[in-house]
């Protein structure tokens, strides 16, 4: 029996990509999450020349491949890529290959499925109340401040939950963009590739997989709870 | 001071074209059926709608002049809409509500108090309430309190009433009237219920069709026979007076009417309260001649000013002066021709005590 349990103790490198995996997509959600916000109060409250576009090429990532997205995010922020060389040039900042990287393939990756739950908590937002505030001295930035975004913040924060979940598993993008260096961009998920692949890594494959289901199922809970505590806070 | 409105809008299908004018403080009531234009005039001068051509001032302070290519933005007109339907932010508690116009007044401008709105209005109780808890009565005071702590030049409020059912409005109705007392601000008031105009208005404006039929004091408007609105049953002349004395003996109290008076069956307020008064006009007699003893307690000489007649109701509707004040009177179109009622005549207006509305202004 404590034999079982040794065996699913977790050895330091394993710690290590759990860890990192956290990182990562803690800073998948801190970046990525307010752009979804702006991105989508600017999708459901204006109208704009090329709206269905930018809303189109930013929801691209849920039907590409992951593998093509991070190909894709390659040739853009890759060391020569357009925008990776300019990073690289002015500001010393690489991306590919890196702890970043592994954080922007994430954050690409979880973008649509935060903006669409975003945009929806802002719809269902009473524009009337908008307008109220309005007329009660709030200019545009007070009343989103003050009213929009109080109101949708339950989506809001359960956006945040699942993007953050859905980090914890990504794959391809990852891989593709920022390889699979342990210590530096081996998530979870590509940490149980690689120990499958090697000789013997049943165990671990095994352990890490436990800590993984854990950790969505903790986010799941957790989005569910604060949910409705918000719910209940916004006097719905 | 006045309240000037001049707007000018063309919808798909709809055209709108208002022009009036009100003395300030004072209460304007826009009243007409749905699909006058009352909710786009709302809009307009709130700021949430920019009408083709607009020229809106409210105590020599303009909101909109598009000849000069003015329109200030909704969040600094200073206009304190009041919506049909409250909308309340339900994130916050009812002082978070109130409070929330006040702290985007600017510093200078706050003369309405919080204490005085929360007293005068009766919200004490309610403070730590959220929204969703509360009635519709409850939520439409909260609604009035925040639009007045937010110290607006003007006071909208757009058919506040129509949500709730009758004795939540009869619980609503005597506040608006407090508020009249407490501030003297220029308030315009949308509705189509004859009964708020009566407590309410000083100056009335018809709408219909996106065109103003007529506009004037009340008493003045209601006492006219030729206007749609008098065909209603409870058509009557409002006075606006005041107690001039009560005589305990007799029963009565005396309400001051030009050098005469109007004898009502005794009031509880004090000399020199203001009431309004609302005389149905089919409880007015019209006689040629001063009758002998007679129960009527109001006996007035008065003047034909016009005679309209409701063929489709087999009635007349004549306008008579007494002591400068129109009174109307509903008669037989029999009547009208038996007495000679033309305009001019001289006639004698009698109405009976019991008869008379008294509502506390």
């Amino acid at each position: 029996m404590a034999e079982g349990l040794a065996a699913l103790a977790l050895s330091q490198g394993e710690w290590q990509a759990v860890r990192l995996t956290l990182a990562v997509a803690g800073r998948a959600v801190g970046f990525g999450l307010p752009l979804a916000v702006l991105v989508a109060w600017l999708l459901a409250r204006h109208a704009f020349p090329g709206r269905w576009l930018l809303s189109a090429a930013l929801h691209l990532p849920m039907v590409l491949p992951p593998v093509v997205t991070g190909w894709l995010l390659l040739l853009v922020f890759g060391i020569r890529g357009p925008v990776g060389a300019l990073l690289h040039r002015w500001f010393d900042i690489r991306l590919a290959f890196t702890t970043a990287g592994a954080s922007l393939a994430c954050a690409v990756m979880i973008f649509p499925i935060m903006l669409r739950a975003i945009r929806l908590s802002l719809e269902a937002v009473d524009p009337g109340l908008e307008q109220a505030a309005r007329t009660l001295g709030a200019g545009p930035l007070d009343r989103l401040l003050t009213v929009t975004l109080p109101l949708a913040a339950p989506g809001i924060l359960v956006a945040a939950i699942v993007g953050f979940a859905t980090c914890l598993g990504e794959f391809g993008a990852v891989i593709t963009f920022a390889a699979n260096i342990p210590g530096q961009t081996q998530t979870l998920p590509l940490a149980i590739y690689s120990a499958l692949q090697s000789p013997g890594g049943e165990a671990a494959a095994a352990r890490l997989s436990l800590m993984s289901m854990a950790l969505a199922l903790g986010g799941l809970v957790l989005s569910e709870w604060v949910g409705r505590r918000l719910q209940a806070a916004i006097g719905r | 001071m006045s309240f000037s409105l001049a707007l000018r809008h063309r919808f798909p299908g709809f055209a709108l074209d208002i022009a009036f004018t009100a003395p300030t403080p004072g209460v304007v009531v826009l009243f007409g059926p749905s699909g006058a234009g009352k909710s786009s005039v709302v809009a307009a001068v709130a700021g949430l709608l920019r009408p083709d051509a607009a020229r809106i001032e409210v105590a020599g302070r303009l909101l909109a002049d598009s000849a000069a290519g003015l329109h200030v933005p909704a969040e600094r007109r200073r206009v304190g809409l009041v919506f049909q339907d409250a909308r309340l932010f339900p994130h916050l508690a009812v002082s978070g509500n109130l409070r929330y116009g006040l702290r985007r007044a600017a510093p200078g401008a706050r003369i309405i108090g919080f204490d005085e709105v929360v007293d005068v209005l009766g919200l004490g109780g309610l403070l730590a309430r959220r929204p969703a808890s509360l009635s519709g009565g409850e939520r439409q005071r909260v609604a009035i309190g925040r639009a007045l702590l937010a110290q607006p030049a003007l006071l909208l409020l757009d058919e506040p009433l129509a949500s709730l059912d009758a004795a939540r409005k009869d619980e609503i109705l005597p506040y608006l009237a407090r508020l009249k007392a407490a501030w003297a601000l220029p308030v315009l008031y949308v509705t189509h219920a004859a009964d708020e105009v009566v407590q309410l208005a000083d100056t009335l404006v018809l709408l219909e069709g996106g065109r103003v039929v007529a506009a004037g004091p009340l008493g003045e408007m209601s006492a006219r026979g030729d206007l749609a609105w008098a065909a209603r049953d409870d058509a009557g002349a409002v006075i606006a007076t005041h107690v001039a004395g009560h005589d305990p003996a007799r029963q009565l109290s005396t309400l001051a009417f030009g050098a005469a008076a109007i004898r009502v069956p005794q009031l509880a307020m004090a000399p020199g309260h203001a009431v309004r008064l609302r005389i149905p006009a089919r409880d007015v007699i019209l006689a040629r001649d001063m009758p002998g003893p007679v129960s009527v307690q109001n006996v007035l000489p008065a003047r034909v000013r016009a005679v309209t007649i409701d063929t489709g109701r087999h009635t007349a509707l004549v306008e008579v002066l007494a002591e400068g004040q129109a009174i109307l009177a509903r008669v037989t179109p029999d009547a009208v021709a038996r007495l000679d009622l033309v305009p001019g005549a001289p006639v004698v207006v009698m109405f009976k005590s019991t008869a008379i509305e008294v509502l506390v202004a």
